[in-house]
Order: structure tokens, then C-alpha cells, then sequence
């Protein structure tokens, strides 16, 4: 199939950016859609001009660095799935695809399509963890875990940091992404101990990073690559309620 | 340099027990003065960082990704081994030593390896306490699965996505240290070279991905963290960053590289689609525990496989390797594969790639969920129904891959796999303590050579990087740093550093400055597919001489012909990717060098002149059983060093899975 594409350029941080136009053809429905890109980026180095640079890893949905705005939808029109895991099976011939990277204020733009997420690392450094050092855990099976709990805390861990949360909400909050951290330490017994600090912690952090407000879109949970739920962010705020109520930090 | 495996003295399961009770410490005040220096940030990286500044090092962590928790450990699928004996199915330390020896096919050093099931059980426990969210049963014990080349169920899962959660805990463990100041986090940076002091390590130079500038980084101490070099084949189950140049630069600077050829090509992964294919996705190896691979009995049967019947299914694994059957290794089980595929049983529009079909993994446990509700004479419907349930809990998440990827679902029609490149057994040669051969540098996780010999049994890989990062280097470091409490920081303006930060800017310059007319990428893919015609699956003198050459010249016409646009100021992936491929272009020859030179078939290697009557790999353990150590003289020159394995415990046996 044959496509146009109309791709977000961006020389660095500093620079204006601006929309440019580009056509690809012979594009295969079995490609990934970053492997379209890898065409077009091999086109535009035939013509020796400079490729478009964009986030991407694993590409098999796992790593969260694939992060493209397509056609007003993060990630782009597949429920539950990565940039990555895209196919072009998705599109068909004489379409138009407009790509932006994520657009928030806590993630700036580096170049074109790439941004800087590292606000989300910044929050799990004000908590999002156990401390616990190496060499200090008793025999794993010492601590039964309801399985239930156990595995709702594995669908919240389950995130993989991409930040399509953010970009879905028009508020660019990061409550979906700080909630599933909350949720997949609150819901384990191991996690209890520091359990209002850390909350309180959390979105403290995430308010000081710019992102905004949340208001109970749910476009997180919809356009979330792996499901997470906003179940989360409910049990977030009850988590900080519970914290600050009960004479938490 | 005669090679030095500082094995400890005495009885094997004494050997660690003793090393710890006996090795150097540093006091808690020359803790705070010493730097380390980290590279990479998966397993390995993320656990070491985290407990090196955890006991008071002062750390530097680097990274090419935006985020630590971005490493390819993430990828990880299927689980971790662990002797725990937790199904009291007859597992123990010894065992698991045994099963990864045997699995290895006697090509690993016995005292690591021992250390490695020692340590194993520590791991689940402290991933536990970090709140890693394994899989439980109803009473809320841990849950076990069964991986290729054992017999127990010893293997921690967190459904498909165990990597992920292993790291995720490891990275919070390091966000904590960041916090608490311990660790200092570089992302987007990327080593290009070691500075050696007076033959010691004692620091890098980085390249900010962001700004483009270079950057000197002193450490008393540098660890390799950086993963393995299958993307030397272009196609494999790599990130598409992942990258050899970390552990080649330190080769280059005298670090000697052990067993390069040993390569790992994984029996289930979707199979390659067309040519413009960028990377390959993998389908654990978990599914095989359920799943049942086959073939038509037919050949060039075009039929759907839905509508061949069971009789004239040709179940291979389970007819040549009868006591394991489809839990065989992966080496025995991709070649398996490829035996069929080119005897013209192959399925699918390419014909390279063979069934893994769960429709008896489905009505099984459907029958099972019916017989739990009472209901001893259901109706199959409902019996495919919930057995469909029961597999989606336990591989759904693969399963939805399979479909974004094929557009099939496979829970209807069998999934399609094929073998490729998954990992490298080979890397950087390291002691007992993970001390390459210079002193103050280690190499962790995968970028090391040493415990999986030639062949890795599934779910332990995730297992070697977290002892190595949470048991292993906390005691052996130690052992070295406490000889350098006296070396105070060396200033980043001595002469080696601005030295070796000159030779990293005229290779970018140079790399620039060539301005030809083929892309990095194109160039990358020719040299992945002469590495995988002839230094893949099955390997012939013949193959690799002609591969060596074949590399040479494009090694040549690369440093001629590549183009790279844009400036070096600054942000440019097409460098970053050059720097990485012009690495591969020297590992790749050096790798035919060193599958050319053992003229034996065993684990992931195998020599089509050395194989028995029925096909099998055959070793020859009167020659070849050592670890090959290749020194770099320099000028793409290597001289081999040999390393004897002696085995204390183990009997070297033609390797059996019948």
C-alpha cells in the first residue's frame, strides 16, 4: 500500500517544530508500523537527509519506549498495544497518517518524535518501592500471599512506563501511571510497612513534575497499551485519604 | 598471561561458603571514597548498582535507554530457576548444578556454576521481599512451572512477563539508591571506551546520546553489565539497541573474550515474514510445556493444519527424544526444527517454520476445570471454552502477541515458530570472582562467558544476572577494593583519559567523515545474514573460512561506503547505531575465528563434520574441553588462550535426552 505521512519534526529541545510531509510506498500489511518507519527512515537517508528519530527497543511491546502520537490516539488505533506491536494491517492504501510524539509538559520534546520521561523515574524515587536491601529477605514462601491480591498487584505492575496515560489525558496527569505503582506495592503485605509515606510521597513528586489534574476522563485506561485499570486510581485515593486522615507524613 | 580461574581450594559445595568467610572487606568509611562504575542497567546492572550503593559504594550507572527500566532484561517471558524444592519433586542445589552442567553440554566451569544453584534460592527471596508479583497458588504459596532440560518444576514465573517484574524490581531497588544519592543514573549515554591506568581499570568514556558530547568518567572499579551481542546477526530476539561495543572496547583493551561462538538459537519464535523484518519476537519457552510441536508427516503438505489429521501429524520431539520430548534443550530442540524444515516438512508460506499447537493442551484442561465443577460428561464446547480460559491465564498475554504480530489467533490454529538467535553463552572471559582480565573490570549477567557452557537452559539466564548483581560481586569486589582504599580519585585530566576520549572522537569523526552512499542498517543486514548462512545453526570449515573472509571485506566496504547523516553535535541514531555495527563487524570474524577453531559439535555449536549416526551433536572432549580465550592483539589480530575444564564432580557424557 501506498501511504502519506505527516510526521512531527523537531531539531532539539530549543527548536520550533513543525508538521512535514512524506510519501512511502510498497508498505507490506505484515509490517510492524515502526517498521514502516525504518522505510521511510531509509528513504530519507538515500536522500541524504537526516532520519526521523523516534523511541523504540524490544518492539515487542514490552520495554515502553516506543511512544508515537498516531492520528490523535496514543500508540494508535490497536486497543491495548504498543507502537511497536502495530501492524500495518491496521491501514490501507492511499491513507494518511499524522504522527506526533507525546505531547506534555513534564515530557518535553528532545528530538522530532522522542521526548524525556524521566519525571516517571523521579516518582518512583519518592517511593515507588520496598526498602529493602539485598541479603535481608527470609525464605520466600514465609509470607503467603491471598492470590487474588497477588495477582491484581501484578496486573497494576504490569505498566511499562510508556507515558501513554499522559498523553491520552487532556490534563497530561500522570495518576494512571503513579496509581499502578501505589496499587502494586499497597495490595502486598510487603509493601505495607511504608504504605503512607509513600503514597503521600508519590504525588507530592508527581504535582512538583507539572503533570496535571486528574478528572475521571478514564481516556488513561482506554488507551493504555496494557490495560491498566483505573480501578487503580480510585484505590489511589483512597490510599492518600487513608494516609492523610490517619495522621500519615 | 597464563589465565587464572581463581578457583577456591577445597570440597565443591564448600568453595563459596569458604571465598565469603575469607575475602577482603572494606570498612564502611573507605566504602564512601571509592566509585564504581556500572554500565548497562538490566538484571545484572540494576541488582549490582542497587547493592553496591546499598553497602556505600559510590556508583555510577549508565545506560543508552531514557530509563533504567527500559534494559532488555525486561523482555524476559517464561521465569527463573530456583532449587527450592518448593513441589518436594526431588530438587536440590546439586540437582540444578547437574541439570545447568549437563544443559551446558559440559562446556561450564563447575565451581560457578555450583555457586550460581547455591545462590538461587536467595534470589526468589529477596525479589519477593521487593515485591516482585510471582505467581501463586490458591493458598498463597509460589507456583512453579517445568522449562526444557529438566525434570522437576523448579522454574518462578510471573505469567509471560517474569523479566519484566524481576526488573521492575531490581530498577525500584535502584530508583531508591538514586534517591538516597548512592547512585548517580546516566541514561542515554553510551560507553565507548575503558581507560586503564597503569593496567588497572579505572573509568570510561561516555557519549551523551542527547547533547552528543564525551564525556570522562573515573571509577576504581568498572562493571560490564551489557548484556549479550546477538544482534551481531542482525535478526534475533535482541532490542534492537542492544549492542556489543561496551564488551568489545573492554576486549580491545586487553579484557580476553571467552567461547565467542557459543550462540544460542532459540527453537520458539514467530517465524521472519518478509525482508522487512527489524527484530524477531520469541514465544517462551514455557509453551512448550503444554504446547505439542509438529510437523505433517507429508512433505510440502499445503493443507491447513486444522484440517490434517491426527495420524498424519508427525510429533518429532516426542518420537526422537521420548523421556523429554518436548521439553528437550533449545539446541537440540531448534535443530530438531531445522532438520524437518529442510527435509521439506516445513509449514507456513516459507516453509521455515513448524506447529506448536495447543488444542490438546485446551481440551486437557478443560476436562480438568469440568471434573472441579462436577460436571464428569460435558459437552466438548464447554470443554474447549474453559479450557481456553485456563490457557489464557497462564500465556495470554503471548498469545495476544502472536496474534498483533500474525494476525492468526492461536487459540484456534496452531502457532507457527521457527528457531533464532535468543542469547550468547559467549562473552567477556572472567575468574571465579567475575574479573576479566583486567584488573578492577567485570563483567556481570550475560556479557560474561561463563555458566551456561554451550548451551543455556531456559529461565536461567534471569537467574545468572541476578546472582551475579545481588550475591556474587557485593563479596568479590570487595576483595579488590580493599587493596584501593589508598587510591584516591584520579582527576579525569590524566593524560590516559584524555588519551583515550581523543581516540573515541577521531573514530566518530572518521565515521562522519565518510559520507558514503549505503545505510548503516543495510550494511548491518548483510553482515547478520552472512553470520547466520554460515556461523548459525549448523557451521562447516568450510562456511566459516569463507564467512571470515566475507566479513572482512565487509568490514572494509562499511569504513568506505557508509553513510551517516547529520552531525555528530548532538542527537543521531544513525551514529549511535554506526558506533555499534562497526563493533559487530569485528565480533562477527572473530566469532567464525572461534567456531572454526573447535572442530566439535556441542550445545548451541555444532559442526556438521562432528555429529553422531542419528544426527545428534558430538563432542570431543579429548580436544575441545576448554574454554577458548581470545586475547585482541590489536589490528582485528587474535591470539587464543586456553582455559582446561576440569571437572571434579560432573562425568562428561555424551549428553542423552532419549
Amino acid at each position: 500500500m501506498n501511504l502519506t505521512l505527516k510526521v512531527w519534526r523537531q531539531q532539539n529541545a530549543q527548536a520550533q517544530g513543525g508538521f512535514e510531509t512524506y510519501q512511502v510506498k510498497d508498505i507490506s500489511s505484515e509490517m510492524s508500523f515502526l517498521e514502516m518507519f525504518d522505510v521511510l527512515n531509509e528513504q530519507l537517508i538515500n536522500e541524504g537527509k537526516e532520519p526521523i528519530t523516534f523511541d523504540h527497543d524490544c518492539r515487542e511491546g514490552i520495554c515502553g519506549a516506543c511512544s508515537m502520537h498516531i492520528n490523535g490516539q496514543p500508540h494508535g488505533p490497536w486497543h491495548q498495544t504498543t507502537t511497536c506491536q502495530l501492524h500495518m494491517r491496521a491501514y490501507k492504501d492511499g491513507d494518511t497518517i499524522v504522527v506526533e510524539p507525546w505531547r506534555a509538559k513534564a515530557f518535553p520534546v528532545i528530538k522530532d518524535l522522542m521526548v524525556d520521561r524521566r519525571a516517571f523515574d523521579r516518582i518512583i524515587q519518592a517511593g515507588g518501592y520496598i526498602s529493602v536491601d539485598t541479603g535481608n529477605a527470609q525464605d520466600a514462601n514465609n509470607l503467603p500471599v491471598d492470590k487474588h491480591k497477588a495477582d491484581e498487584s501484578f496486573a497494576a505492575a504490569a505498566c511499562i512506563g510508556c507515558g501513554a496515560c499522559v498523553a491520552a489525558c487532556k490534563n497530561s496527569s500522570a495518576m494512571l501511571f503513579l496509581s499502578a505503582k501505589v496499587s502494586h506495592l499497597a495490595l502486598l503485605p510487603q509493601g505495607d510497612v511504608e504504605r503512607k509515606t509513600r503514597v503521600v510521597n508519590m504525588v507530592e513528586q508527581m504535582d512538583k513534575e507539572g503533570f496535571g489534574s486528574c478528572t475521571n476522563t478514564q481516556a488513561c485506561e482506554a488507551e493504555c497499551p496494557k490495560g491498566i485499570s483505573v480501578q487503580n486510581i480510585r484505590r489511589l485515593n483512597a490510599e492518600y485519604i487513608r494516609s492523610v486522615f490517619s495522621g500519615g507524613e | 598471561m597464563p589465565l587464572n580461574s581463581k578457583i577456591p581450594a577445597g570440597e565443591m559445595a564448600q568453595k563459596w561458603i569458604n571465598y565469603k568467610n575469607t575475602c577482603k572487606l572494606v570498612n564502611p568509611a573507605n566504602k564512601r571514597s571509592i566509585e564504581v562504575i556500572v554500565i548497562g542497567t538490566g538484571l545484572a546492572g540494576a541488582s549490582a548498582a542497587a547493592s553496591l550503593g546499598e553497602m556505600g559504594y559510590k556508583v555510577k550507572a549508565f545506560c543508552f535507554q531514557d530509563s533504567a527500566r527500559r534494559a532488555h532484561s525486561i523482555a524476559a517471558q517464561g521465569g527463573i530457576n530456583a532449587a527450592k524444592n518448593y513441589q518436594n519433586d526431588g530438587d536440590s542445589t546439586f540437582r540444578l548444578f547437574y541439570d545447568t552442567i549437563k544443559g551446558g553440554d559440559y562446556r561450564a566451569r563447575e565451581a560457578n556454576v555450583y555457586r550460581l544453584a547455591e545462590v538461587s534460592a536467595n534470589i526468589i527471596d529477596q525479589c519477593v521481599a521487593q515485591g516482585v508479583p510471582f505467581a501463586r497458588e490458591y493458598g498463597g504459596l509460589l507456583s512453579n512451572r517445568s522449562f526444557g532440560g529438566t525434570q522437576v518444576q523448579r522454574t518462578f514465573y510471573a505469567a509471560g512477563q517474569t523479566g519484566q517484574q524481576l526488573l521492575i524490581g531490581a530498577y525500584q531497588a535502584l530508583e531508591r539508591q538514586i534517591a538516597l544519592g548512592n547512585v548517580t543514573m546516566y541514561d542515554r549515554h553510551e560507553m565507548l571506551d575503558i581507560v586503564k591506568i597503569d593496567d588497572k581499570a579505572r573509568g570510561i568514556i561516555a557519549r551523551d546520546l542527547v547533547s552528543g558530547k564525551l564525556e570522562r568518567h573515573f571509577g576504581h572499579a568498572v562493571l560490564l553489565c551489557s548484556g549479550g551481542y546477538g544482534n551481531v546477526f542482525y535478526l534475533s530476539t535482541n532490542a534492537m539497541g542492544s549492542n556489543v561495543t561496551a564488551a568489545w572496547k573492554a576486549h580491545k583493551k586487553g579484557a580476553y573474550f571467552g567461547n565467542p561462538c557459543f550462540t544460542q538459537i532459540h527453537p520458539t519464535c514467530i517465524p521472519v515474514s518478509g525482508d522487512h523484518q527489524s527484530k524477531l519476537t520469541l514465544m517462551s519457552e514455557s509453551l512448550r510445556n503444554d504446547g505439542r510441536i509438529w510437523v505433517p508427516k507429508k512433505q510440502n503438505d499445503t493443507r491447513k493444519a486444522t484440517d490434517i489429521p491426527e495420524e498424519e501429524r508427525d510429533y518429532y520431539l516426542e518420537r526422537r527424544y521420548p523421556a523429554f520430548g518436548n521439553l528437550v534443550p533449545r539446541d537440540v530442540a531448534s535443530r530438531a526444527a531445522k532438520e524437518r524444515c529442510d527435509a521439506g516438512y516445513g509449514v507456513g508460506s516459507s516453509r521455515q517454520a513448524v506447529y506448536l499447537d495447543y488444542a490438546a493442551a485446551i481440551e486437557r484442561y478443560g476436562r480438568i476445570e469440568c471434573n472441579k465443577q462436577g460436571n464428569h460428561n460435558p459437552q466438548i464446547d464447554l470443554v474447549i471454552k474453559l479450557g481456553k480460559e485456563v490457557v489464557k491465564e497462564k500465556y495470554g498475554n503471548l498469545f495476544d502477541m502472536y496474534e498483533k504480530i500474525t494476525g492468526e489467533n492461536p487459540y484456534e490454529t496452531p502457532m507457527r515458530i521457527y528457531p533464532a538467535v535468543h542469547y550468547t553463552m559467549g562473552g567477556i572471559w572472567v575468574d571465579y570472582e567475575l574479573m576479566t582480565t583486567v584488573p578492577g573490570l567485570y563483567a556481570l549477567g550475560e556479557a560474561n562467558f561463563s555458566d551456561h557452557g554451550a548451551n543455556r537452559l531456559g529461565a536461567s539466564a534471569l537467574m545468572q544476572g541476578l546472582a551475579d548483581g545481588y550475591f556474587v560481586i557485593p563479596y568479590t569486589i570487595g576483595n579488590y577494593l580493599a587493596d584501593e582504599i589508598r587510591t584516591k580519585a584520579i582527576p579525569t585530566d590524566h593524560p590516559e583519559f584524555v588519551k583515550a576520549e581523543k581516540e573515541v572522537a577521531d573514530r566518530i569523526a572518521r565515521l562522519m567523515s565518510i559520507k558514503g552512499t549505503e545505510s548503516v542498517e543495510s550494511l548491518h543486514k548483510r553482515l547478520g545474514k552472512i553470520m547466520w548462512d554460515k556461523c548459525g545453526m549448523a557451521r562447516n570449515a568450510q562456511g566459516l573460512r569463507e564467512a571470515i573472509s566475507e566479513i572482512r571485506a565487509l568490514r572494509e566496504e562499511f569504513w568506505k561506503n557508509v553513510r551517516i547523516p547529520g552531525s555528530a553535535d548532538g542527537m543521531n541514531t544513525e551514529l549511535d547505531k554506526a558506533n555499534r555495527v562497526a563493533d559487530f563487524m569485528e565480533l562477527g570474524e572473530l566469532m567464525c575465528m572461534d567456531a572454526l577453531e573447535r572442530e566439535e559439535s556441542c550445545g548451541g555449536h555444532f559442526r556438521e563434520e562432528s555429529q553422531t549416526e542419528d544426527g545428534e551433536a558430538k563432542r570431543n572432549d579429548e580436544a575441545f574441553m576448554y574454554v577458548a580465550a581470545w586475547e585482541s592483539k590489536g589490528n582485528n589480530q587474535w591470539e587464543m588462550h586456553k582455559e582446561p575444564l576440569n571437572y571434579e564432580i560432573m562425568h562428561p557424557t555424551q549428553r542423552s535426552y532419549k
